[in-house]
């Protein structure tokens, strides 16, 4: 049994997926500013986790895409990056690992929580 | 200038606060309860295109088959040459054509779910798009991650895709039937799988030959028991 299932994305014909993220963030906006009886999107800031697997840079880049047309045409991007940020449970400290692997400083442990790092948020909008 | 410094006056700063991939997030969870219901084990499967997931999971239905009742959604760009592939194992395949999309979402996978009789399944494997990066961030629903890599791509291929390995629940290093001739340093790789996912059980296999398949179909079997 094979089933196609015409699922296509509507998105876009980029092969990035920046900017189907900037989409959904672009959405989430639209809704906001919506529930504010407001008209206009001025500026966006959005946090970006450094393990969020997107790329900063490309997200401006959809941003520009994405928005033409829309209330938030022209409205400033601010991207908040955020480290990585783990926490050793043995030592109990808190620590910003530094390359690939995920080591507590103290004693070495590769057992270790990520506590910041994967964060993909829209933290807030300014309309009008 | 005074219609300007209205215009700023009368802008307002609005806290969301919101998760940017929450909408992706409320459809992985209600796939993940319509799945829970059923007993089934679903898996994540997620390679770099090349690596061998089609052959991997073909192989693990044919071999499973008595034992597992399986089957498998698979997005792929373009061709239904996966899901074909994989209907030889017998099992039922839905394809997801994902056009141009670099990566499957909880939405489209809960659809095609529809189309199976989730009720007579054990086990759902996902077969994920070829690519590292981009699926990463987006939940489908699924129980267990298994990130998949070829011994021919080298032992450092976990150090360029970091991200995507401290989410694997499972690292299959694949074509280990060729290993040697390619020149994969196989203590390199596996201290590498192991200091970037901790977390992570690791099988080495060769789904061509057959090789390590059998580790994996207990381990699997195994999990599925735990639902």
């Amino acid at each position: 049994m094979i089933e196609a299932v015409a699922i296509q994305n509507p998105k876009s014909k980029i092969d990035m997926h920046e900017v189907s993220v900037m989409q959904s963030a672009l959405e989430i906006a639209l809704e906001h500013m919506r529930r504010q009886n407001a008209a206009r999107i001025h500026r966006i800031h959005m946090r970006v986790g450094a393990l969020s697997s997107v790329v900063p840079e490309a997200l401006e880049f959809a941003f520009d895409v994405v928005t033409h047309g829309t209330p938030a045409e022209g409205a400033t991007l601010e991207i908040e990056r955020v480290p990585a940020v783990c926490r050793c449970p043995a030592c109990q400290i808190e620590f910003e690992p530094d390359g690939y692997f995920y080591e507590c400083p103290q004693c070495g442990s590769l057992n270790v929580e990520i506590r910041r790092g994967r964060e993909l948020e829209l933290a807030f909008l300014e309309v009008s | 200038m005074k219609e300007a410094a209205t215009e700023t006056e009368s802008r307002q700063v609005v806290e969301v606060n919101e998760g940017i991939l929450s909408k992706n997030d409320v459809f992985a969870a209600r796939n993940r309860s319509l799945f829970n219901a059923t007993g089934l084990l679903v898996l994540n499967v997620l390679s770099s295109p090349g690596s061998g997931k089609t052959a991997f999971i073909e192989r693990t239905l044919t071999d499973l088959r008595g034992r597992l009742r399986g089957a498998v959604i698979v997005g792929d760009l373009a061709t239904d040459n996966d899901a074909k592939r994989i209907a030889r194992s017998g099992a039922p395949a839905v394809q997801i054509t994902t056009g141009d999309m670099c990566h499957l979402e909880a939405e489209m996978v809960g659809k095609a779910a529809g189309q199976l009789n989730l009720d007579d399944l054990d086990v759902l494997i996902i077969e994920n798009v070829g690519n590292l990066v981009c699926p990463s961030g987006y939940d489908l629903g699924e129980n267990l991650r298994v990130v998949l890599l070829a011994a021919t791509e080298g032992e450092d291929k976990p150090l360029k895709y970091p991200v995507m390995f401290k989410t694997a629940d499972v690292v299959i290093v694949n074509k280990m039937d060729i290993a040697e001739a390619a020149g994969f340093d196989r203590a390199t790789a596996l201290d590498n799988i192991r200091r970037i996912a901790p977390q992570a059980v690791i099988f080495e296999v060769s789904a061509r030959t057959g090789q390590g398949m059998q580790q994996w179909y207990d381990w699997l079997e195994q999990r599925r028991a735990q639902m």
